[in-house]
């Protein structure tokens, strides 16, 4: 029956209540922990509108059973920044406009800023290819590529 | 913000309004009926109460029937508005898409939200400045046309210190006028908001996890629910196995009603499992027509009636004195709308009242669908819109409504119904399969004597698409259908002394069909601009000067001009006489729209990559030129056009819903291809700006010239001419190995 599941998301430890230890980590995100960032797009790992990182790593969450998470330090769109305080990839989203339903755009944010940390300064290719495997349907993606170059660019800045 | 616009609705509404309370993501708010003509029965759009108020710190709420769609409109709405009123842009707070509260605009579709619901709120504005500049003329002792409204202020035009402020004159306080069809709007000269390119206010939300989308929304008491789909279309439900999810912690019911088969559960993975594990026995169905032969089968559909949408002269006469006569037949795909977040919603049974939250498009169609199939009264139903994933058309988000509200009843308790990935695919409405004939003579220049084409289209009946859970509960006297008004853009924009353009609107099309952006205009224009360019080869012509001959229209001809200045377009004959043999051939093509022959100029020039050895056609560069009139927000008029170029190049180049004799059969992201982020085209955009004109849509009509211009720069890259969309791989290398 239900046993409790401890989380470590974006700094804080959170306690879960779980009937089924392969029940994917995104409901557990959306709907125990109320976090509207990573969310559901397909259930098979096909279009990363689900994308968290775990320890540094992008994870398409409507597939990884909750049981196999852990400990890990879980990092959501919200734990990057917030609306008054974005992180640098989401100031480089809104500073573009990089936006149209915006249904996308979390797994966008998350891939670019795991990405990033990876690459610091990719080209528009590499940019491509890391992106390739993260759908958007409303057809953003060229703004989506300028968001993430200047990502790159403030970061190297900074 | 909200809270204070409910009390200062309360207050408006002190005798005996009725309250209807509803707790939403945590927040306690109640919603009353807000003008004398509000409330369940609707808002009354005659009056400016009805459309905004403002309040007594001079913001202002703007109240509208469309909704967001991932387009923007929140933004350009309110720029409209606040022009217009004379107030700053940041004060200005829209509500969108609830039926107890917004005015009825008809659904956000079509590319009206600016052209005609925007012109509704703008019109309104202008009444609402009008008493305002009336009353501040009494105020300040001045007569009223001396007078101006911006920045919150009404001031002397050649005396700005002498001013009242807008909240001081009306805040808190409703106009109780009619509005004025004749109240004159601005002059677009002195327009500061409009015009400009104002960031979205939604971006920082959806970029930091701010936001509500529908799926975020959630009720107190909310249970989730699954539906659980036959397995072909019209299979009947003969037994369910209740006991095989009896195992399953959390199930609170297996909801029968005939074919709907449906799981309620505690939280949202127990729905998910239960769906999944049900057993349940299905009659078998095999009504589908086979997929290879679908195009006779759309032939051979009974015709329902034939619209003429262009005749002139006598073009079965004159064919019969042409040098040539060519003729083609082309054909497009069905395609499913495939939002990145399958749909979802929530209906919750309070009072003697259902609400429904929802991402519909439509809310207040969706209202009256709703009671239909519950039934209620439209009075006793309320539709609350919430954004959800992009919306390019009637997709699953009614359905998934209904879906909702069947369950929540059975259960007596709200029920939340996200649609699966395989849901959205397989059930939502798909852009039927759509079939053109078309026929030209020529004389010995090669110049068009006569053009004779015919479309093979569904026809529309009985309102608006049924609802799915309605058919499968047995809810529905009589399904209905509509596919969009796709008899559009059948007649071509070119001015033939001879011609004829009939639509032959079909009984029946195998998936239930919807509109999906643009409807038939994207079908047909493919279809007439494709063999445009047929014609000019077949005359030795550059394809733009060719279609010039034709083209009388003014701003048609600029917006030509426009794409292929900027395209640095070469004048010369298509196929390019330069291909040099190599594997990767490459070529160019034009396409151009007026959108619906009446409103926004398109022209689009595409270059593409032909991979001859593998087929495949990469696009690198895609230029367009627009003319939608006066434009209110430049960047989102941008985001607009670059996103359905993408999307549309995706369409062209991959995508076919596949079914077999049951059902869909593409049902995921493999089955159903889209592009990814390595085949995006550039897009270059020039934006023809004409502040005195109206504002036209540009949701659509840019995605029109897309199909077309592929094609046209596929043939001048290796002659094959492709008249089938997809243009996948295989398909083009058939087409190559055919030529050699």
């Amino acid at each position: 029956m239900a046993r409790s599941i401890s989380l470590n998301v974006n700094g804080k430890t959170a306690q879960v209540q779980v009937d089924d230890p392969q029940m994917p980590l995104l409901y557990a995100l959306r709907d125990e922990l109320g976090l509207h960032g990573p969310r559901f797009g397909c259930g098979l790992g096909q279009c990363g509108a689900c994308t968290v990182i775990i320890d540094g790593k992008t994870v398409r969450s409507c597939i990884a059973p909750i049981s196999e998470v852990g400990d890990k330090a879980i990092t959501t769109l919200e734990g990057l920044g917030t609306p008054e305080r974005p992180h640098p990839v989401q100031q480089a989203f809104i500073d573009e406009q990089a936006v149209q339903c915006g249904y996308c755009i979390n797994g966008m944010v998350m891939e670019a800023k795991a990405f990033l940390d990876a690459n610091p300064d990719p080209s528009e290719d590499q940019i491509k290819e890391a992106l390739a495997d993260n759908l958007c349907r409303c057809g953003t993606h060229i703004r989506i590529v300028r968001a993430v170059q200047r990502a790159a660019r403030q970061t190297r800045r900074a | 913000m909200l809270q204070h616009q409910i009390s200062r609705r309360a207050v408006l509404k002190s005798g005996g309004a009725l309250v209807v309370g509803f707790t939403l993501g945590g927040s306690l708010s109640a919603v009353l009926p807000r003008t004398a003509a509000a409330g369940t029965a609707g808002v009354d759009k005659a009056l400016v109460d009805s459309w905004l108020e403002i309040a007594a710190d001079g913001s202002a709420t703007v109240y509208t029937g469309k909704v967001e769609l991932g387009t923007g409109v929140r933004t350009a709405l309110a720029q409209m508005a606040a022009e217009e009123i004379g107030v700053p842009f940041d004060k200005v707070t829209l509500v969108q898409g609830d039926t107890d509260t917004t005015p009825d605009q008809g659904g956000t579709w079509g590319s009206l939200s600016v052209e005609v619901a925007g012109m509704e709120i703008r019109q309104a504005a202008a009444t609402a400045r009008a008493a305002l500049v009336t009353r501040a003329a009494e105020r300040l002792g001045v007569s009223a046309d001396e007078l101006e409204a911006v920045d919150g202020v009404i001031r002397v035009k050649d005396e700005p210190g002498k001013q009242v402020s807008i909240a001081s004159l009306v805040g808190g306080e409703r106009f109780e006028i009619p509005v004025d069809p004749k109240a004159q709007a601005k002059d677009p000269k002195s327009h500061t908001i409009v015009g400009q390119s104002i960031p979205r206010v939604d971006i920082p939300d959806k970029a930091t996890g701010a936001y509500t989308y529908m799926q975020d929304v959630r009720v107190p008491d909310m249970l989730h629910g699954r539906v659980v789909r036959p397995p072909a279309l019209k299979a009947e439900l003969l037994d369910v196995d209740e006991s095989s999810v009896a195992g399953i912690p959390g199930i609170v019911k297996v909801v029968r009603e005939k074919n709907f088969l449906g799981v309620v559960a505690r939280n949202e993975w127990a729905a998910i499992r239960g769906a999944r594990a049900l057993k349940a026995r299905w009659s078998e169905w095999a009504g589908l027509p086979e997929q290879d032969k679908l195009y006779e089968h759309v032939r051979s559909s009974e015709i329902a009636e034939d619209l003429v949408m262009g005749e002139a002269g006598d073009p079965k006469t004159a064919i019969k004195g042409a040098t040539k006569v060519l003729s083609a037949t082309y054909t497009f795909a069905p395609h499913t709308h495939g939002s990145i977040g399958p749909s979802c919603a929530i209906a919750q049974f309070a009072d003697g009242r259902l609400t429904v939250h929802s991402a519909s498009q439509a809310p207040h169609f969706l209202r009256k669908q709703i009671a239909d199939a519950m039934g209620m009264t439209p009075e006793q139903v309320r539709i609350v819109n919430h954004e959800g994933s992009g919306c390019y058309g009637r997709n699953g988000h009614e359905d998934a409504s209904l879906d909702a509200a069947i369950m929540a009843r059975a259960v007596g308790q709200p029920v939340r119904v996200q649609w699966t990935r395989e849901d959205e695919h397989g059930w939502d409405p798909k852009g039927p399969p759509t079939l053109v004939d078309l026929r030209a003579g020529v004389d010995s220049r090669g110049h068009v004597i006569a053009w004779d084409s015919e479309f093979w289209e569904p026809t529309a009946r009985g309102g608006l698409p049924h609802l799915i859970g309605a058919e499968l509960a047995g809810r529905l006297e009589s399904t209905s259908q509509h596919p969009g008004n796709v008899q559009h853009n059948a007649n071509p924009p070119y001015g033939f002394a001879n011609l004829r353009s009939v639509v032959h609107r079909l009984q029946e099309t195998p998936l239930r069909p919807s509109w999906i952006r643009s409807p038939g205009r994207m079908q047909n224009t493919y279809a007439n601009e494709a063999f445009m360019d047929e014609l000019a080869a077949n005359a030795g012509e550059d394809p733009v000067n060719y279609r010039l001959r034709y083209l009388t229209d003014p701003r048609g001809i600029a917006v030509l001009m426009a794409a292929v200045r900027k395209a640095g377009w070469a004048t010369r004959p298509s196929p390019d006489p330069r291909q040099d043999g190599n594997s990767v051939a490459r070529g160019r093509g034009v396409t151009y729209i007026k959108y619906e022959n009446v409103r926004t100029y398109v022209a689009g020039v595409a270059e593409v990559e032909v991979d001859r050895n593998t087929g495949e056609i990469r696009v690198p560069r895609i230029v367009v030129a627009h003319d939608c009139g006066q434009i209110i927000n430049p960047d989102g008029v941008l985001n607009q056009i670059e996103g359905q170029i993408v999307q549309t190049v995706s369409r062209t180049l991959m995508e076919q819903v596949t079914f077999d004799r049951s059902r869909v059969t593409s049902l995921d992201w493999n089955s159903y291809p889209i592009l990814r982020f390595p085949q995006v085209p550039r897009v270059e955009v020039e934006l023809i700006n004409r502040p005195e004109e109206v504002p036209w849509g540009v949701g659509e009509p840019a995605a029109c010239v897309v199909p077309s211009a592929i094609a046209n720069a596929v043939f001048d890259a290796t002659g094959v001419r492709l008249r089938d969309v997809p243009f996948r791989p295989d398909y083009v290398k058939s087409m190559l190995e055919q030529q050699a």
